[in-house]
C-alpha cells in the first residue's frame, strides 16, 4: 500500500504496473506531470504507450500501481466517473459520432445533463451554444457547424475529438497520435492548437512524428517495453545514447 | 421412498443417471452443430433447430421410401438415413452460407434476424412438403424395446443408440477440428481472418464448409432425434433455445466448454427432476444459467484472448 | 408552440406522420371498417405498442430485445387478473367446490385465493402493477447485464431464454395461472359489460388515444439530449463513456420505458379480446413484434403502427387464400429488411418520397397559373 503525501502534481503515477497473462506490458512505471506542462510520451511501438493511457483513463484496469490526478486515486474508479473527475481522453482513430452534426458532437460533449433524467430535461439554451461556438471557433471548425460529422475529412474530425474533450474543460487532457494522417498544414494549426490550450492545463501526448514533437513538447518522455528510458527537454532526449540505440538498435 | 427395496432404488438410480446421460448426448448432439457455427464463426443461426429438422425430415423420407418399396431393406435404411441427413442439411447450410450469412459476418445481430427469417421459410417449406401434423419414421426392429441388464433395469435401446452416436460424431468432430489440416485452416481463421487470408487461405470457402459442417451436424441430430420423439413444422423451435443455452453456457469458444456445459445442464435438470415437476425443473435450470451468465457472461470455458 | 412542434411533435415531418395517423385510426377506420374489421384493428394496435418500445430500444438504442412478450404478458396477465377475480364473484362461481375463486383455480383442487392474486380485486392496485411491475422487472435484468457490459448478442439470447422461463413457469403452474389456455371468461370491470360491442368500440379508442400519448412521449425523449445519447450508445458506446456518460444507466431507462410501453399493450389486448395466454409471452410473439418493427421501420415510431397493422391485416387476408404463401412472404420480407432496407418501409418511404412529392407539386402547377420562376425551390438535404 503506497502512502504518498499530497502533491502538487496534476498526475502522480506511481509503481504502476500491468500485465496481461504473464506478459509485462507496463512495468513498475513512475511520473508525473506539472500543471501547464505538455509532456510527450515517445517511444518504438508496443512500448507500453497506449497502454499507459488506457490505464489512466480507466480503459484497462492495473495489476498494481496507483495512478493520482490531483490527489485523487483514479484506478478505484470507473470510466465515466474519471472523465467526471477532469480527464479527457482522445483515441487513436478519430472517435466521433458520424451521424450527428458538429454542433450535436459538441453539445453532446457539453458537461452537463450527464444523467438520464439531466439529459431528459437538458435544454439548448443560449449559454450553451454560445460555448458550442467558442470551442468550435478554437477547433478551427465553426464555419462547418452544421455539417454531418462524417463528411468532415480526417484532420478536421481530429480536431472536433479534441473540441468535444475541451468543451468538457479537463484538467489532464491525453491525445493519443493526435497528427496521425494529417497534412503538413494541418499538423501545424495542430501545433499551434495544442500550445494554445496547453495553457491552463496539463497535456499528455504520444506520438513519432519527430518535427512535430520538437515544436509543442515542454518535456519528453521515452518508453521502452513498458519502463521509461530517458525523460527531460527534447534535445537531451534526442541525444541520450540509450534512446539513439533503441531506436536505431535493433 | 421407503416403499423401495434398496435393490429397486438402485435400480431406478442407474435409470435415472441413464436418463440425464441420454438427455445429455441429446444436448451434446444438438449443441455441436451450432458449437462450431457459433463458436468459431460467430454466426449466430437462429434457424439451427430447422437443421435438425431437416435431418429428421430426410429420415422419415427414407423410411417411407424403403416401406414402400424395399421393404427388405428395412433393418439396415437408418445408417444410411443418417448419412442422407448429413448430406442434405450440409448442402442446405452451404447454400445458405453463400445466399445469405456470408453478406451479414459484420452483424451479428443482423445474422440472428435474417436466420429467423430463414427458419420461417424452412417451417412453411415443411408444412407444404410434408403436411401439418408430426409426422415419425418406422423405426427398425433393433432400436426398439430396451436393453435389460438384470430385470430391474430398463434401458431404452433408442438412448443407447444416441449416447453411442453422439460419441461418434463428437469425436469425429474433434478428430477435424484439431487433428486435420482443414481444421486447422478454420482454427486459423477463426483466431485472425486478416492473416490467414495472407498465408494463402481461402477464408471464404473454410467459412462456407465450417458452416455447411455445423449444419450438417445438425441433420444429424435431427436423424438421431427421430428415434425419441416425432418431427413437426415446429418441432425446431422447440430446440433452439435449450441448444444456444448450452452454447452461450459453455463458452462459445470452447468444445470442451460444450461438453461440460451440455453435461451439467443434462444432470442438474435431470436430478431436479426426480424432486419436483418437470417444468418447475426446468425454469429452475434455465433460471441458474441466466444467473451464471450475468455474472460470468463468456460462459463457463471462455479463453481469455488478448483482442 | 415551438415546444410542442419540436419535441413533441418531431418538427415538419413528425408533425404530418401525426395527425395523418391520428387521423386514420380515429376517424377514417372507424368510419370505414365494419365491426368485425375494426376489432382486429383494435386487436392489432395493442401490437404496436410493443412495436414502438423495439424503435425505442432496438432501432435507437441497438439493443435487441427477443423477449418483449414478457412484458406484453405482464401488463396483460395483471389487468386479466383483475377481471378474472371480478367475474369470480361468489354468486357466478356457486357451483365450484369453492366458490369466489376462479375455475381453473378450482379444476385443479386449490381451495384458496394464492396470495400474489389478492390485491388484484382492487382496480387502482391493477393500473399500478401494470405499470410498476414490468418496469421493476425490467429493471432487475437490466441492471443485472448492463452492468456488467453484457449487450449485443448476448442479451438477445437471454431475453429470449427469459421469455422462455416465464412460459414454462405459466404453462406449468396451471392452477395459479390457467396454465396454456390462460384466464378465459372475463366478463365484467368495475360492473360495466366488456364483452358488449359498445366495449369494444370505447377500447378501441382507448388504445388509439393511449398509442398516441405514448408516440408523444416517445418523440419527447427522442428529441431530448437523451435520444442523442442513445444514438450515440448505439453507435460508439465507448466514446459516450469517456464523455462522462454512465452509459449502463441510460440503457437501464430506455428497457423500462419499453416495458411499460409493451405492458400497456398488454392490458388494452386482454381488455379488447377478453383473455389472456401464455401464447402472447413467449419467442414466437416476440419475435413476431421485433418483426412488426423492422418492417414498419425500427427508426420510426409511426412506421413501426403501419408495420405492425400491414403485417397482421396481411396475415389475415393471406390465410383466407394463399395459406401456404404467407409464412414465405414473410419470411422473405424480413430478410430483405435486413439485408437491403434495414430502415424498413418508413426508410424507403423517406428516400423516395420526395420524388412523388416532386412529381405531385410538378404536375399541380400545370394546373395552377402560376409562373414557376416565384415559387420557392425546396432545396434538398436540409435536415428534418
Amino acid at each position: 500500500m503506497i502512502t504518498t503525501t499530497n502533491t502538487d502534481y496534476t498526475l502522480a503515477i506511481e509503481e504502476l504496473t500491468v500485465s496481461f497473462d504473464g506478459f509485462k506490458a507496463v512495468d513498475d512505471l513512475n511520473f508525473y506531470l506539472d500543471k501547464n506542462e505538455l509532456h510527450v510520451i515517445i517511444g518504438p511501438n508496443g512500448a507500453g504507450k497506449t497502454t499507459v493511457l488506457d490505464l489512466i483513463c480507466g480503459k484497462t484496469k492495473a495489476t498494481s500501481g496507483s495512478i493520482k490526478f490531483l490527489n485523487k486515486e483514479l484506478t478505484t474508479l470507473s470510466e465515466h466517473a474519471i472523465v467526471r473527475e477532469g480527464v479527457g481522453r482522445k483515441f487513436q482513430t478519430p472517435s466521433i459520432y458520424e451521424n450527428l452534426s458538429v454542433l450535436e458532437n459538441l453539445e453532446v460533449s457539453y458537461p452537463y445533463g450527464r444523467g438520464v433524467f439531466g439529459s431528459l430535461m437538458f435544454k439548448r439554451n443560449q449559454k450553451v451554444l454560445d460555448k458550442v461556438h467558442e470551442i468550435a471557433k478554437e477547433i478551427m471548425l465553426d464555419d462547418v457547424l452544421d455539417m454531418e460529422s462524417g463528411l468532415l475529412s480526417h484532420g478536421q474530425k481530429q480536431w472536433l475529438e479534441i473540441g468535444m474533450l475541451l468543451i468538457q474543460d479537463p484538467q489532464l487532457l491525453m491525445l493519443d497520435e493526435p497528427v496521425a494522417g494529417m497534412s503538413v498544414k494541418e499538423r501545424e494549426q495542430t501545433a499551434e492548437l495544442l500550445n494554445k490550450i496547453s495553457q491552463g492545463r496539463s497535456v499528455l501526448v504520444i506520438e513519432h512524428d519527430m518535427e512535430f514533437v520538437a515544436r509543442i513538447a515542454h518535456k519528453v518522455t521515452v518508453l521502452h517495453q513498458g519502463k521509461i528510458l530517458a525523460v527531460g527537454d527534447m534535445e537531451t532526449v534526442q541525444n541520450d545514447p540509450k534512446v539513439i540505440e533503441v531506436y536505431l538498435g535493433h | 421412498m421407503s416403499d423401495y427395496t434398496y435393490s429397486e432404488l438402485g435400480s431406478i438410480l442407474a435409470m435415472q443417471g441413464f436418463a440425464g446421460i441420454s438427455l445429455f448426448s441429446v444436448l451434446l448432439l444438438m449443441a455441436l452443430g451450432l458449437a462450431i457455427i457459433f463458436g468459431q464463426m460467430g454466426v449466430i443461426n437462429m434457424a439451427h433447430g430447422e437443421f435438425m429438422a431437416v435431418g429428421a425430415y430426410t429420415t422419415y423420407f427414407l423410411a417411407t421410401l424403403t416401406e414402400t418399396y424395399f421393404p427388405a431393406f428395412m433393418p439396415f435404411y437408418f445408417i444410411f438415413a443418417i448419412l442422407l441427413a448429413f448430406l442434405v442439411a450440409a448442402l442446405l447450410g452451404y447454400f445458405a452460407e453463400f445466399a445469405l450469412i456470408r453478406h451479414l459476418y459484420k452483424r451479428p445481430l443482423d445474422t440472428l434476424l435474417a436466420t429467423w427469417g430463414l427458419s420461417l421459410i424452412m417451417q412453411q417449406s415443411f408444412r407444404s412438403l410434408f403436411g401439418a401434423r408430426e409426422v415419425s419414421p418406422t423405426l427398425p426392429e433393433w432400436l426398439l424395446g430396451s436393453y435389460q441388464p438384470i430385470e430391474s433395469i430398463d434401458i431404452p435401446l433408442n438412448g443407447m443408440f444416441v449416447l453411442a452416436l453422439t460419441a461418434v460424431v463428437t469425436l469425429g468432430v474433434f478428430y477435424l477440428l484439431f487433428k486435420s489440416s482443414w481444421g486447422l485452416r478454420v482454427r486459423a481463421t477463426t483466431q485472425n481472418r486478416v492473416m490467414s487470408g495472407a498465408v494463402g487461405i481461402n477464408t471464404k470457402k473454410v467459412d462456407r464448409y465450417t458452416f455447411a459442417l455445423g449444419c450438417g451436424i445438425a441433420g444429424i441430430a435431427g436423424a438421431a432425434f427421430t428415434t425419441i420423439a416425432s418431427t413437426g413444422p415446429t418441432t425446431g423451435t422447440l430446440y433452439i433455445v435449450d441448444t444456444f443455452m448450452v452454447v452461450v453456457f459453455g463458452g462459445a469458444a470452447s468444445l470442451v466448454g460444450t461438453i461440460a456445459s451440455a453435461f451439467s445442464i443434462a444432470q442438474a435438470q435431470s436430478i431436479l427432476e426426480f424432486f419436483i415437476s418437470g417444468s418447475m425443473a426446468k425454469v429452475y435450470t434455465l433460471f441458474a444459467l441466466v444467473l451464471i451468465l450475468m455474472f460470468k457472461p463468456e460462459g463457463l470455458f471462455a479463453s481469455k484472448v488478448r483482442r | 408552440m415551438s415546444f410542442v412542434y419540436e419535441k413533441l411533435m418531431g418538427g415538419k415531418q413528425g408533425f404530418t406522420g401525426f395527425i395523418l395517423l391520428a387521423v386514420i385510426l380515429l376517424l377514417a377506420f372507424p368510419l370505414m371498417l365494419d365491426e368485425f374489421r375494426l376489432s382486429l384493428l383494435a386487436k392489432y394496435l395493442t401490437y404496436a405498442f410493443p412495436a414502438i418500445s423495439l424503435v425505442l430500444l432496438w432501432g435507437y438504442g441497438g439493443i435487441l430485445s427477443l423477449g418483449q412478450g414478457i412484458f406484453f404478458g405482464l401488463g396483460g396477465y395483471g389487468m386479466a387478473m383483475f377481471l378474472k377475480l371480478e367475474a369470480s364473484s361468489p354468486e357466478n362461481t356457486a357451483i365450484q367446490s369453492t366458490p369466489g375463486i376462479p375455475d381453473f383455480m378450482d379444476w385443479n383442487q386449490i381451495t384458496e385465493l394464492p396470495w400474489f392474486w389478492e390485491p388484484f380485486s382492487s382496480f387502482p392496485f391493477t393500473i399500478l402493477a401494470i405499470l410498476i411491475l414490468p418496469a421493476l422487472f425490467a429493471y432487475i435484468i437490466g441492471a443485472a447485464m448492463f452492468k456488467r457490459r453484457v449487450g449485443g448478442v448476448y442479451f438477445a439470447i437471454i431475453t429470449q431464454v427469459i421469455a422462455v422461463i416465464l412460459t414454462v413457469l405459466i404453462v406449468g403452474q396451471q392452477g395459479f395461472t390457467g396454465g396454456i389456455n390462460g384466464i378465459t371468461d372475463l366478463r365484467t370491470l368495475n360492473g360495466w359489460d366488456i364483452t358488449s360491442d359498445f366495449a369494444k368500440y370505447v377500447f378501441y379508442f382507448v388504445s388509439c388515444f393511449l398509442l398516441l400519448g405514448v408516440i408523444v412521449i416517445s418523440r419527447f425523449i427522442l428529441t431530448s439530449k437523451f435520444g442523442r445519447i442513445l444514438l450515440a450508445i448505439r453507435d460508439k458506446e465507448d466514446r459516450v463513456r469517456f464523455s462522462g456518460y454512465d452509459v449502463a444507466n441510460f440503457k437501464i431507462f430506455i428497457f423500462c420505458f419499453a416495458a411499460v410501453i409493451s405492458a400497456i399493450g398488454g392490458a388494452m389486448f386482454t381488455l379488447q379480446v377478453g383473455f389472456m395466454s401464455p401464447s402472447f409471452v413467449g419467442i414466437v410473439p416476440s419475435i413476431e413484434m421485433v418483426i412488426f418493427a423492422a418492417i414498419g421501420g425500427r427508426m420510426s415510431l409511426i412506421g413501426a403502427v403501419y408495420g405492425t397493422l400491414l403485417i397482421n391485416f396481411g396475415k389475415t387476408a393471406f390465410s383466407e387464400s394463399f395459406p401456404e404463401l404467407w409464412l414465405f412472404l414473410m419470411g422473405g420480407l424480413f430478410i430483405s429488411v435486413v439485408m437491403f432496407f434495414p430502415n424498413g418501409l418508413a426508410g424507403l418511404w423517406e428516400d423516395y418520397s420526395h420524388h412523388v412529392t416532386k412529381r405531385f407539386v410538378a404536375f399541380k402547377n400545370l394546373f395552377i397559373k402560376k409562373a414557376p420562376a416565384t415559387e420557392a425551390v425546396k432545396v434538398k438535404g436540409a435536415s428534418s
